[in-house]
């Protein structure tokens, strides 16, 4: 049966993991995204026995998580920009050891304490390791309440399916935004072992071990390897993304999360100007959509990407466009949200009368 | 013995077989691999390593044990423990053996780490840990010294001992005084059972032996966390023979972290 909710993106993912079954969450308080921690810790227990705990810190939630997931359970924490800086040591251990878990990130302005107020600063760290090493994390960018709800859900038949660890990367805006939602059903938490969880080593099979550590060079290349041909597999199966009125666009906006949807109302007051507008969005920000941008850039003329932050998915558009096209920046920092009207006006100031 | 009675009694050997299972009176823990320690002669987390895996052994629950190796000279426990287990980042076992405990909470879980791992980087993770009285055992190996990175000092190192990093002997005065963590610990509501032990000798390794299966038994109790420390050497780092390593640590490590009980859960009547 389907229920509608108006819900706040915080809590609607907080349901969501209800929802999907999640074993446990590991989190520490941290604006703009506390409303996890505190409708988990209103609802989940008495629900589904879902673990529930407040750590004493972002470093210790992160390896909880590596402790409850490294036990075949499905586990999550979320945090915001700063908090998630002190996972990344964590994260980059979970990856190596092939750990499934979900991380969610509802980014705020920074560097350093920076602002509550909702950012897309935290691409890089996101999207090109943020910790120590070779990995990567498949990252989901949501831009409505009713993705960070089928997110949840995906997110974790993704990291089980890859044995890796998924990152939400949402905003602020995303977090605490209201919007009307489609909950799924309750669905039971998930009781078989998996075969390399540490749960007990029984007579009938090898311990089993999660580890980062091996001091042979060779070895440690090994696992670097294995793990480099899992990314690709990720990035050969994995790509989601989404065209708005891209077949006859002159002009392709690019932009992720909340900024796609910006970049729809700048689309269309242009096409009410006769500029052949589209929007272009990356949903899995790993794996990117490269091949499908340098296809576009087959007919487009030019491409703005639109953020907020300083240019970061900027540089992965251009591998995409790979000099096909120019690609021009309109980005906003340290917590400020672009208007339509101003990547509207960055589109005429940047394309008419030379491209279009 | 001439040649004659050796031949005898080699033949008695051949037809009698005399390494049967009632004839032992001392084998490897079935709850330690084949992998030969990597721990320098003389030092004590060989003797911690068998105990811990006699305890296993004993309880018989070798399918039900979850163990965390820190970051640390026993980074490489996993090698040796015959269970599953998980390796930690440096300081963080305590967290991840809570995560481990919270959602298995039927399993035994223990961390195993040393005293820069446990009392300095980790400090935070120990202490809450212990304050949230998560039902796991903590074995905390006290050598005074970082190990691993070749004898720095650590949060234990003595007043005046000599390290890499305080080659002049510790300086209270701009070094700081050594951690008592386990002192600490022992303060909190959600510690059930504090001690100190050795495994110097005989007498000591079995009082130690006898505590680490307490600290098992006590995950029954679900009444909160056991934290067993031992007192150890580090001949390597401390540069002294094994004996000598020994002797110093009785001579200097017990009167500072001095051995026995610093809390035990009173028995309900």
């Amino acid at each position: 049966m389907r229920e509608l909710k108006l819900m706040k993106g915080n809590e609607a993912m907080a349901e969501a993991a209800i929802r999907c079954g999640c074993d446990a969450y590991f989190g520490y308080p941290i604006t703009p995204q506390s409303e996890v921690l505190e409708y988990l810790s209103n609802e989940a227990h008495k629900r589904t026995g879902m673990v529930v705990l407040q750590a004493e810190s972002e470093v210790a939630a992160i390896n909880m998580i590596y402790g409850a997931a490294g036990a075949g359970k499905r586990a999550m924490t979320s945090s915001s920009s700063p908090g998630m800086s002190l996972m990344q040591e964590g994260i980059s251990y979970i990856a190596c050891a092939e750990i499934p878990c979900l991380l969610v990130n509802v980014m705020r302005g920074g560097p350093g304490l920076g602002t509550i107020q909702p950012s897309q600063g935290d691409y890089f760290q996101a999207v090109k390791g943020g910790g120590h090493g070779d990995y990567k994390l498949i990252v989901l960018a949501p831009s409505t309440v009713q993705e960070m709800v089928d997110f949840v859900k995906l997110s974790f038949e993704l990291a089980f399916k890859w044995r890796n660890p998924v990152m939400i990367l949402s905003d602020g805006a995303l977090g605490q935004m209201m919007e009307k939602v489609e909950l799924f059903e309750q669905q039971e938490r998930i009781k078989t072992i998996e075969s390399w969880a540490t749960v007990g080593k029984p007579e009938t099979r090898e311990r089993n071990v999660h580890t980062s550590l091996h001091m042979d060079p060779e070895k440690m290349e090994e696992i670097n390897i294995h793990l480099q041909a899992k990314y690709k597999a990720i990035e050969d199966e994995e790509l989601r993304f989404e065209k708005i009125n891209c077949d006859d666009a002159d002009i392709i906006l690019t932009g992720f999360g909340l900024v796609a949807r910006i970049c729809q109302k700048a689309a269309s007051l242009a096409r009410e100007r006769g500029i052949k507008v589209g929007v272009f969005r990356p949903i899995t920000l790993f794996p990117f959509p490269y091949a499908e941008l340098n296809k576009l850039a087959d007919h487009a003329k030019g491409f703005l990407d639109v953020e907020m932050n300083a240019g970061q998915m900027l540089e992965d558009v251009k591998l995409g466009v790979n000099g096909k096209a120019r690609v021009e920046f309109y980005g906003r920092m340290g917590g400020v949200i672009p208007s339509p009207e101003e990547i509207l006006a960055k589109i005429e100031e940047k394309f008419v009368g030379e491209l279009v | 013995m001439n040649e004659k009675t050796m031949l005898q009694e080699e033949q008695i050997l051949a037809e009698e077989n005399i390494c049967i299972e009632e004839n032992l009176v001392y084998v490897k823990p079935k709850s330690l691999t084949d992998t030969v320690f990597h721990y320098c002669p003389g030092c004590g987390h060989g003797a911690a390593h068998r105990i811990i895996a006699e305890a296993i052994d004993e309880l018989g629950i070798q399918s039900e044990v979850v163990g965390v190796a820190p970051v640390g000279c026993s980074v490489f426990a996993y090698h040796y423990f015959n269970i599953d287990m998980q390796e930690a980042a440096h300081g963080r076992a305590s967290a991840v053996a809570t995560g481990i405990k919270r959602v298995l909470p039927e399993k035994y879980v223990f961390s195993y780490q040393g005293d820069g791992d446990l009392a300095a980087i980790g400090t935070a993770e120990t202490i809450h840990t212990c304050n949230r009285g998560e039902n796991i055992l903590i074995v905390f190996i006290n050598n005074g010294i970082y190990g691993m990175t070749g004898g720095q000092m650590a949060p234990t190192t003595l007043p005046g001992m000599k390290s890499t990093t305080s080659p002049f002997g510790r300086d209270v005065a701009s070094m700081g005084n050594p951690l008592k963590i386990t002192e600490l610990i022992a303060q909190l509501p959600g510690v059930i059972y504090a001690t100190r032990q050795a495994v110097n000798t005989p007498a000591n390794v079995r009082k130690a032996k006898k505590a680490i299966i307490k600290g098992f038994q006590n995950q029954k109790l679900n009444k909160g966390l056991s934290f067993v420390e031992i007192v150890s050497n580090c001949p390597s780092n401390w540069k002294m023979t094994p004996v000598q390593a020994n002797k110093w640590m009785e001579d200097n490590m017990f009167p500072f972290y001095p051995l026995g009980d610093l809390k035990v859960l009173k028995e309900e009547n």
